[in-house]
């Protein structure tokens, strides 16, 4: 290699190695426009799309529940209230051995091993960083014990929430009904986007059926969260709308004085403003504490309510279905009236016993002896059977019906609360459909005495009470008065709707009934004289006793209340408004297993009258103590018979109920709702579907038959069958 | 010095900075755009690990580090360097033997050797002896090479690839093969070995399939649809693409891109960090950043194209080269146009060893530069 041909191919390599570096540098440009063409594709054609998948990412909608509306007695008296609650709650990425914490936080908690199996459940369904409710609703001193062990507790906080709560307690718990979580079923058909961030819906009463007013509208917050989820900043707020307050027409004093007047036995109330159709009272007793349904109530507590003889899930008022028994002849003799079938003039001789034409069959009044010769009035104050025997035979059951139609039996009365039952007004209709029998003649008698397969609940009797009082007039009952808008303060009245006139009727025809009824009250001899007697306004009433147990045919005569076992007790009557000129109030009282509507009934009737009318009970109630033996104490109390009560009696203010009889399954069936044998045995698991027990109260416990103040007369447990 | 008389033949005063920073073997040119580049790399790393001054001081600390390394080696005359390449090359693949037997396991793979004083990655090391050595070793023959020369070249290349591989670390193995490669490119092998090493290793494609780690192959079948496994090895890559697309032309703004900062685009700070940097600035940002790592790569050739014999010339044509690989695969990475291979974007990525390694090649194209004009003064 010469030098010649050593600079020539040093020459020649610097042009080769320049041609390489200017490929080299081509192909460099090129690469460099396959990134840019890359960049303009993800950032300028696909920039939209990925703007949003990036606003997905980050942005979280966190819900924002509305406070639940409050719920007012007429009077403005707080019932149903948000209270600030504690809760103990666990933040699982601070805890670094959960199960030491645990064993650490039990002595000092309280914590029982439901509370730990629900708590874990729980952590395993929420992110890491939010915090989970160990235990809910501490009281002060537990706020304080785990205050001054905080340091103990990585991890663990008190955090302050909002629980419903419910003044009344069980005075009210059938009306107000309660919260509770949300179950699957509920779920299933609600609108989810009215539910966001809120965990408790209405499951009864007047919390379930207004709960669209109540619930509110919840908001939302935009948040900006990482990767795992924390929200870090807010973007953006949608305001909601907190929930309406509801004023109910329920008087809570007078509920409370009905309560307190039916002292220990069980019973129902239903009083009615017959001008507007609201509903003053409606009490069933006994009720149950709602608390324990809002926090989640155990199995075993569930139980144990579903289980305890007197049903305290069960609302009298307007699911408990009873014959009326005598309380229906103040609408027979209107039905008697209307069809021209008994009048003033009519004059009855009662011998005690009574034949259909044409049979041989006895039928007897509950005055053995008879009554003598009655006139219509008089056969209404004595609530004499064979009277309306004839009346009943002389209308027919096809007449009957039609006006019992008329005043509201054998259908719901609308009122807004949920689960009441229609009950029975037979007809020949009804029997041909249902039991696929023809009506039989003797059958009508027993209707004319409101018994056979007659079943009412005391709501619908106070409603056909009131419609007699507002002659044919009147309003379908309600308890929501107004709805308030809490963000504008505006009131809206709720309308009351007028019900369909009755039958074209004479007025006469009302006002006699109802003279007729103040005869029961304000006439010496008449069944209720006792409570009209000395009462400042005219009270027009009928008393009616529910037999329970059918006596045996063998019997001549009641054997005296005292020696019949409780249960067995016939379930007493009382239906009245005043003042008779001018209604006010309407009611019907049923008190369970307290034997004649005359002394047990009435006298509750008359003090919640009286509440009402007067402001104060004015009425003693020495009868209704004695008759009730040990159980009627607190309406003995002399504050409240003198008139003087204020404030509400909690129940643990009251003397402990007496110790109830064995009671044999015969007479209470221990019928369960669907649904209760699947439940989990496990304590701690909550109860979802406790409503369900309301929806489908247990039956009538036995059979019952009407016996019109007294004792039946033979054949009447068998409908006599007609004479050839 | 301007004071002497005029007719004596001295050196030239200096005039401008350029000349001035020519005299300390510093090249302006490649100083300027690399010290912008590292500012941005900064700016961005502030906002990519939300916030933290700490990270932008260690940061910092390594960039210095990195510029000492440069200035002291641009001082160096590149002949010293082509009579240091075969030992430097050398020592190289011995600790790259050394790691596959006891280097420490980070991630799963080994990549780092303990020395006791320093820990350190010889795959670092290779990125430099590697352009070196190919650039010495053809500096001796004449080019284009024979086939036996191309032979010797290609097991020089491919014995430390392979240790490399073996580690594994894929994405060092290509910039360390790149490297490599250039140097034979430059040095005039033929086109028609390059296209038929082109077929072969299109052929070879299924054979290297076989040979790929799980987590490659994931990657690669990943890259060909990102969507298969969104919350797996396709996360990174969607998340990445959200965060670029998202910045649109002119981006989020500082401190305002939000994939990085709540945490959803992954090893934001690191190979992902050019997201960040898209996502903030916008197609404007990249364009100029883009504009910048092109101008350091044609400033790279420039010097190559002047300098003084072989050596010099396929070094610093290799090590320019090399540099835009670097940014073309990171950058194809995370906009999703190649599958995930771990290499950093260079001067921006957080992380020591690599600027050190990138600023010493520098070091050594301006000592090319600046020891050239010096020698023929």
């Amino acid at each position: 290699m010469n030098s010649y041909d050593a600079l020539k191919d040093l020459y020649e390599e610097k042009r080769n190695f320049s041609g390489r570096i200017l490929v080299a540098g081509v192909l460099l440009i090129l690469m460099v426009l396959l990134l840019l063409a890359r960049l303009a594709d993800l950032q300028v054609l696909q920039h939209d799309y990925f703007s949003t998948r990036a606003n997905d990412n980050r942005m979280r909608v966190v819900p924002m529940p509305p406070v639940r509306g409050l719920i007012y007695d007429r009077n403005g008296t707080l019932l149903a209230q948000n209270r600030p609650s504690f809760n103990l709650e666990v933040t699982r990425e601070q805890v670094e051995d959960m199960d030491a914490l645990l064993e650490q936080l039990t002595p000092v908690m309280g914590l029982t091993p439901g509370d730990i199996a629900r708590f874990k459940d729980r952590v395993r369904k929420t992110p890491r960083y939010r915090g989970v409710p160990l235990r809910t609703n501490l009281n002060p001193e537990e706020v304080a014990r785990f205050e001054i062990n905080r340091y103990n507790f990585k991890g663990v906080d008190i955090t302050a929430g909002l629980s419903r709560t419910y003044a009344m307690g069980p005075s009210a718990s059938h009306v107000m009904g309660y919260v509770g979580g949300i179950s699957e079923a509920d779920y299933a058909k609600l609108d989810e986007r009215l539910y966001q961030g809120i965990n408790q819906i209405g499951k009864l009463g007047i919390e379930r059926s207004h709960e669209d007013e109540l619930r509110g509208t919840p908001g939302a917050r935009i948040v900006e969260a990482n990767a795992s989820g924390r929200p870090l900043r807010e973007l953006e707020q949608r305001p909601g709308a907190p929930g309406r307050n509801l004023y109910l027409s329920l008087d809570a004093k007078l509920q409370n004085i009905a309560e307190l007047a039916l002292g220990e036995l069980d019973g129902a109330v239903a009083a009615i403003d017959p001008q507007t159709g609201e509903v003053l009272a409606l009490v069933s007793k006994p009720g149950f504490d709602p608390h324990p349904f809002v926090e989640g109530i155990s199995t075993k507590n569930y139980r144990a309510l579903q289980s305890d003889p007197s049903r305290p899930l069960y609302n009298r008022a307007l699911q408990g279905t009873y014959p009326p028994g005598s309380t229906i002849k103040p609408f027979m003799t209107f039905a008697g009236l209307f069809h021209g079938e008994t009048s003033n003039e009519q004059h009855v001789n009662c011998s005690g016993t009574y034949y259909l034409p044409n049979s041989s069959r006895k039928f007897r009044c509950h005055k053995r002896t008879g009554h003598g010769t009655l006139d219509m009035g008089w056969a209404l104050a004595k609530s004499c059977d064979i009277f309306y025997y004839q009346l009943a035979t002389n209308l027919g059951i096809d007449r009957i019906s039609e006006v019992m139609g008329q005043f509201g039996f054998g259908k719901p009365t609308g009122i807004d609360i949920p689960h009441e039952r229609s009950g029975l007004s037979p007809s020949r209709e009804w029997k041909r459909r249902v039991r696929k029998e023809p009506w039989f003649p003797g059958e009508t008698l027993n209707i004319g005495i409101g018994q056979g397969y007659w079943q009412v609940t005391p709501l619908q009797l106070a409603q056909a009470t009131a419609r007699l009082a507002m002659r044919g007039g009147g309003f379908e009952p309600h308890l929501v008065h107004a709805i308030e808008d809490p963000l504008t303060g505006t009131v809206t009245g709720v309308t009351p709707k007028a019900l369909p006139p009755m039958l074209e009727s004479e007025p006469h025809e009302y006002d006699d009934v109802i003279t007729a009824m103040e005869l029961v009250t304000h006439t010496p001899g008449g069944t209720a004289y006792r409570i009209g007697r000395d009462s400042p306004y005219r009270i027009a009433g009928k008393t009616g006793t529910a037999q329970v147990a059918g006596l045996s045919q063998a019997e001549e005569d009641a054997p005296e209340l005292s020696a019949t076992p409780k249960h067995l007790r016939d379930h007493a009557w009382f239906l009245a408004f005043a003042p008779t000129d001018k209604p006010r109030i309407a009611i019907a009282v049923l008190v369970e297993h307290a034997g004649h509507g005359g002394s047990v009934a009435a006298p509750v009737a008359r003090q919640v009258m009286d509440q009402y009318l007067l402001g104060r009970v004015q009425f003693a109630t020495a009868t209704l103590a004695a008759t009730a033996a040990p159980a009627a104490n607190a309406s003995a109390d002399p504050g409240a018979a003198a008139g003087e009560f204020d404030g509400f009696v909690t129940a643990s203010e009251r003397p402990a109920p007496p110790p109830l009889p064995a009671v044999p399954t015969l007479t209470i069936p221990a019928q369960k709702p669907p649904g209760a044998s699947t439940e989990n045995p496990a304590d701690a698991v909550e109860v979802d579907d406790a409503e369900a027990a309301f929806e489908k109260p247990p039956a009538a416990p036995a059979p019952v038959n009407d016996a019109a103040d007294a004792p039946p007369p033979e054949g009447e447990l068998n409908p006599p069958k007609p004479q050839p | 010095m301007n004071t002497g008389t005029a007719l004596t033949p001295t050196p030239r005063s200096p005039t401008t900075w350029g000349e001035r920073l020519q005299r300390l073997h510093i090249d302006l040119w490649l100083l300027t755009l690399l010290l912008a580049i590292a500012c941005i790399g900064l700016i961005t790393l502030y906002s990519a690990s939300g916030h933290s001054l700490s990270a932008i001081f260690a940061q910092a600390q390594r960039l210095l580090l990195g510029l000492a390394v440069m200035a002291a080696l641009a001082q160096v005359p590149p002949d010293y360097y082509r009579a240091a390449a075969p030992w430097f090359y050398g020592v190289a693949v011995l600790l790259l033997m050394l790691v596959l037997l006891l280097g420490d396991h980070a991630k799963g793979a080994q990549r780092w050797l303990d020395l006791g004083v320093i820990r350190f990655q010889p795959s670092e090391m290779m990125k430099l002896g590697m352009p070196m050595m190919v650039a010495a070793w053809l500096h001796g023959r004449a080019l284009p090479p024979t086939w036996k020369v191309v032979l010797i070249t290609l097991a020089i290349i491919g014995v430390p690839a392979v240790l490399v591989m073996m580690q594994p670390d894929l994405g060092t193995a290509l910039l360390i093969i790149s490297a490599g490669a250039f140097g034979l490119y430059l040095g005039g092998l033929s086109w028609r070995w390059i296209l038929g090493a082109l077929a072969a290793a299109a052929a070879a494609a299924p054979l290297l399939w076989f040979r790929l780690h799980e987590y490659q192959r994931q990657r690669v079948l990943t890259f060909l649809d990102p969507e298969r496994d969104p919350l797996g090895t396709g996360y990174h890559i969607t998340q990445s693409k959200i965060a670029i697309g998202s910045g649109g032309v002119f981006g989020k703004g500082w401190l305002h891109g939000t994939q990085a900062k709540l945490d959803f685009l992954p090893e934001s700070h690191t190979d992902f960090i050019f997201a960040v940097y898209s996502e903030e600035m916008g197609m404007m940002g990249v364009i100029l950043l883009l504009g910048l790592y092109t101008m350091v790569v044609g400033r790279g050739l420039f010097i190559a194209l002047r300098g003084h014999d072989s050596f010099q010339r396929l070094l610093a044509g290799s090590l320019a080269l090399t540099f835009f690989i670097y940014v073309f695969i990171n950058m194809g990475m995370v906009m999703g146009l190649m599958p995930v291979v771990g290499v950093p974007l260079p001067l921006l990525s957080y992380g020591g060893t690599s600027a050190v390694t990138l600023l010493a090649g520098f070091g050594m194209l301006m000592s090319i530069h600046t020891h050239r004009k010096l020698l023929t003064s």
